[in-house]
């Protein structure tokens, strides 16, 4: 049976892109500094988003969307820091995309918000090929889960702009190798900042404090081009 | 597994397409995968089967072109296929390839149509 080709040349995920990056001009014009967490599941996400939130909120605004597949638990442990915590359940898929983080921002006020957390559902293979829009994307990594897991997922550390590693506290008694790990996350994201916290014991948190002011006062500088 | 996610999202994006060009009697589906895209090329496949089920695309072949991952050496000022995708490194000079020139694909190249 003859057939002919028809050239279509388009991005499977076009509509994505193209509503993510409609959402990082709205975050850049509401002066809003958007991050994203991924990680694998059980890495300490939500602990790490706690501290943050907490930590912010003393001077910042502060909001969190958190996606995951059922419950609602993520977001009450996070409303004790702020009221603008929403819940994406995502039913059975395992990855947040932009139309969600759109539908999810409804009737929000951007420009009263300083900082927007998006916490993925965890998992480290589907949500790196999905843009949300943010400006910074944190991959974390916990000293219980082992120093390889950057060589195992090399798409989402890569699709990342910042690793930390998290349950710090707990290094020592995982027998966690710090240097193998730092080697390991600069083989598949040569570059990458690395930062290594406890939000137990407050260890490290403030350098990423330190960076997302930073990060803020470039996003409330629109002619500085930003890192994403 | 997002390739059922990524699945859909083809479908509907075909279908459109063929709207567009008036209805076409698809017979394969010729996709570009880079090998850094973070979608699995055999669970694609399977995913791609069951979505398509009772849409425009049923019957189809899903024909999948895996793209290289390739970097670009600042040293060597080349591309370069770094020697895995867990070592973004320029295999002649060794020095970390931050560019990335490709590998990251998820795209419709083009459709194979009854004549």
């Amino acid at each position: 049976m003859n057939t002919r080709m028809v050239e279509v040349r388009a991005k499977v995920l076009k509509q994505n892109d193209l509503l993510a990056r409609d959402l990082r001009e709205r975050f850049r014009r509401e002066g809003t500094c958007v991050v994203g967490l991924v990680s694998s599941p059980g890495s300490g996400k939500t602990a790490f988003l706690e501290k943050l939130l907490a930590g912010l909120a003393r001077d910042c605004r502060v909001a969190a969307l958190v996606g995951d597949l059922a419950t609602e638990n993520d977001a009450a442990r996070l409303r004790r820091a702020t009221e603008n915590v929403r819940q994406i359940n995502t039913g059975t898929v395992c990855h947040l995309d932009a139309q969600m983080v759109d539908k999810a921002l409804e009737s929000w006020h951007l420009d009263r918000i300083d900082f927007l957390f998006i916490e993925n559902v965890g998992n480290l293979v589907c949500p790196s090929s999905y843009d949300l829009g943010e400006e910074l994307r944190f991959v974390l990594l916990s000293a219980t889960e082992g120093e390889d897991k950057p060589l195992k997922y090399p798409t989402i550390f890569n699709s990342s702009d910042v690793a930390i590693i998290t349950k710090m506290d707990l290094a020592e008694a995982a027998e966690f190798d710090l240097p193998a790990a730092r080697h390991n996350i600069e083989s598949v994201r040569p570059g990458m900042q690395v930062f290594e916290v406890s939000a137990k014991t407050g260890f490290g948190m403030q350098a990423v404090f330190d960076l997302l002011h930073a990060q803020l006062a470039r996003a409330r500088q629109p002619q500085v081009a930003s890192t994403r | 597994m997002h390739e059922l996610s990524i699945a859909i999202s083809m479908i509907d994006q075909i279908t459109e397409e063929s709207e567009n060009r008036g209805g076409l009697d698809v017979e394969a589906v010729h996709l570009k995968l880079g090998a850094f895209s973070g979608v699995d090329k055999e669970a694609l496949l399977f995913a791609y089967e069951l979505a398509c089920e009772g849409s425009l695309l049923e019957g189809s072949r899903l024909v999948i072109e895996t793209i290289p991952l390739v970097i670009y050496c600042d040293r060597c000022q080349k591309n370069r296929v770094p020697p895995s995708l867990y070592e973004l490194s320029c295999p002649e000079c060794g020095s970390p390839g931050q560019k990335i020139v490709s590998g990251r694909e998820i795209e419709v190249a083009s459709l194979e149509i009854a004549a």
